[in-house]
């Protein structure tokens, strides 16, 4: 099987990605999907709050994806349903080959010129979270109490905990609630809530369930199933405090601390990540260190907005088909042929912009990223959009931006915190009009300066 | 006067509001950034509503629930009795999204439908 573009995944970052490739001219797309359906983790979030910025107006989960879909299936874009990808590797002239399986063919390689990632993230298990006690029945990641509650239409149990006030941790303590439970604390280790301000009003303070914040679970009560759990306050180093613990009696412990992004085949094909986001590093176009392979969504880095994602993806999708074009000369890939044999199918090794040495984007003084983090001045947007998260809380400070060292921005801002994704725009006669600007560097400052 | 602090919830920007209630009931909001942060906070000081998501049964199936939501924002008092009106309801596979699985959720006058088609 040939292809010019391989999408990995079918949720949000994959169907937009598909959809704007398709509208750039790529011609043989295909997406491969670990599921039944399309649509990923939003047919489990069938809470409202979505698509504000894309639709200006508030949908659920399933109603923003389905948006996708039928845009999808109009198009007449091919996906994989029920196939798993267990292998990206390079051939010959920079072609990609990527390794797949499912019940119907068995084991198979799809050849293509281009890959895009979209795999997302997964919930921080248990096991990464040092936990003391032993192995009882009713201790689950938020999301998989979200996927029994929503769509297998079960309950997890009657008398919860939730540790981690992620923003899935906070939607499930008030579906929970709403169900029946007794959600009796959400526990935050860190002194701020990493989920959204909003969801902390509408889920937690709505239905008056205690957040503590600086608190942790110190240890499990129950053998066969959960019988209740130890909290305890923890100090500036996030040690436990001596004197602080106190019992509750639950019979669930939900676990929301955090999403990392699915990288096992990114790290495969030698792709290189960014440890401040476990995801890759990227150019303007959302292309990794690996010519011809982009990367979008939650597998890029974590985001609060599936906005964001779709219009992250669309940009993937977009550079992606760019790269084809020019990569086969121009000319679409012979569908379908066998590898090699269609003159057509050779790529061009060298894609020109790569040649060009990138301005470097810098994190630094209280930013903990940035993407992308290199721009090529030749394929930099109108509007290039640079999102960064922080690494703490911060009032009443100023987002300055350096282009070499002269200061180009100072924005106030009233909060930032670490929950929640920040940008800043440049226009692109800005950013090209700076002589020899070699790096762009983002600072969080007190002064205005 | 009253004068109350509160965040806006209509999306994840999540702006702090101020919302001054005079004694004629006159309500004023500041710390918005668009209008709907102000239709946000008017409503929230005096009758605060919300949208509610839940699921629904399919009939003579298990392990497999329909999402549902109400048309329009619900009284907040209201969302209790709303959920015990959805524990009733069962649907027939097939739905498509915006079916109406519930007329008048508890006496709301705004009615329940499905938020994702699911076919047979």
């Amino acid at each position: 099987m040939r292809q010019d573009i391989v999408i990995i995944g079918g949720g949000p970052a994959g169907l937009a990605a598909a959809l704007a490739a398709k509208e750039a001219g790529a011609k043989q797309i295909l997406i491969v999907e670990r599921d039944k359906e399309l649509g990923g983790i939003l047919n489990q979030c069938i809470h409202n709050g979505f698509g504000l910025h894309t639709f200006q107006e508030e949908l659920t989960g399933p109603e923003y994806a389905a948006r996708y879909i039928e845009k999808v299936e109009r198009e007449k874009i091919p996906f994989l349903p029920e196939t798993i990808v267990i292998d990206i590797g390079e051939g010959e002239n920079g072609e990609k080959e990527v390794t797949a399986m499912n019940k119907e063919r068995g084991l198979f390689v799809i050849y293509t010129a281009a890959v895009i990632l979209a795999m997302g993230c997964r919930e921080r298990p248990r096991g990464a979270l040092n936990i003391p006690g032993f192995r009882p029945a009713g201790i689950y990641s938020a999301g998989t109490a979200q996927r029994y509650v929503n769509i297998e239409g079960r309950m997890p149990g009657r008398e919860i905990v939730i540790l981690g006030s992620g923003d899935i941790g906070l939607i499930m303590a008030r579906r929970m609630t709403l169900e029946g439970a007794k959600v009796k604390a959400v526990a935050e280790l860190m002194p701020y809530s990493g989920g959204l301000k909003r969801n902390i009003v509408q889920c937690l303070d709505d239905f008056g369930i205690p957040l503590k914040l600086s608190h942790t679970v110190v240890d499990i009560k129950g053998k066969k199933r959960v019988e209740g759990v130890t909290l305890a306050q923890v100090d500036e180093n996030k040690k436990p405090i001596a004197g602080t613990e106190e019992f509750i009696a639950c019979d669930t412990l939900l676990l929301s601390c955090g999403l990392l992004p699915e990288n096992e085949l990114s790290l495969n094909l030698g792709i290189s990540l960014n440890p401040a986001t476990s995801g890759p590093y990227v150019n303007e176009s959302f292309e990794t260190n690996i010519s011809g392979v982009f990367a979008c969504g939650n597998v890029l880095h974590v985001h609060d907005l599936v906005d964001y994602v779709s219009e992250e993806a669309a940009a993937a999708g977009k550079h992606a088909a760019a790269y084809v074009k020019e990569a086969a000369g121009n000319r679409p890939l012979e569908p379908e042929a066998e590898k090699g044999t269609a003159a057509d199918g050779t790529l061009k090794k060298t894609i020109s912009y790569r040649e060009e040495t990138p301005v470097v984007l810098e994190a630094a003084a209280g930013v903990r990223y940035t993407v992308p983090s290199t721009l090529h001045l030749s394929r930099i947007e109108d509007v290039q959009l640079i999102r960064f998260r922080v690494d703490d809380v911060y009032r009443d400070v100023f987002l300055k931006v350096y282009f070499n060292d002269t200061p180009v921005l100072s924005q106030k801002k009233r909060v930032l915190a670490p929950g929640e994704m920040e940008q800043v725009r440049f226009k692109k006669e800005q950013i090209a009009a700076f002589p020899r600007l070699e790096k762009i560097t983002l600072r969080i400052e007190k002064e205005a300066g | 006067m009253e004068r109350k602090e509160m965040i806006c919830i209509n999306c994840p920007l999540g702006c702090i509001l101020t919302v001054e209630q005079n004694e004629t009931g006159e309500v004023t909001v500041s710390g918005n950034t668009c209008p709907r942060g102000a239709e946000y906070g008017r409503t929230e000081a005096t009758a605060p509503k919300r949208v509610l998501t839940s699921t629904v049964r399919i009939r003579e199936e298990r392990g497999r629930v329909v999402p549902v939501k109400t048309a329009a924002p619900v009284p907040k008092e209201k969302i209790g009795a709303c959920m015990e009106a959805l524990k009733e309801v069962e649907v027939a596979l097939p739905v498509q999204i915006g079916d109406v699985v519930l007329e008048d959720a508890a006496g709301t006058g705004v009615c329940v439908v499905v938020t994702k088609g699911i076919r047979g």
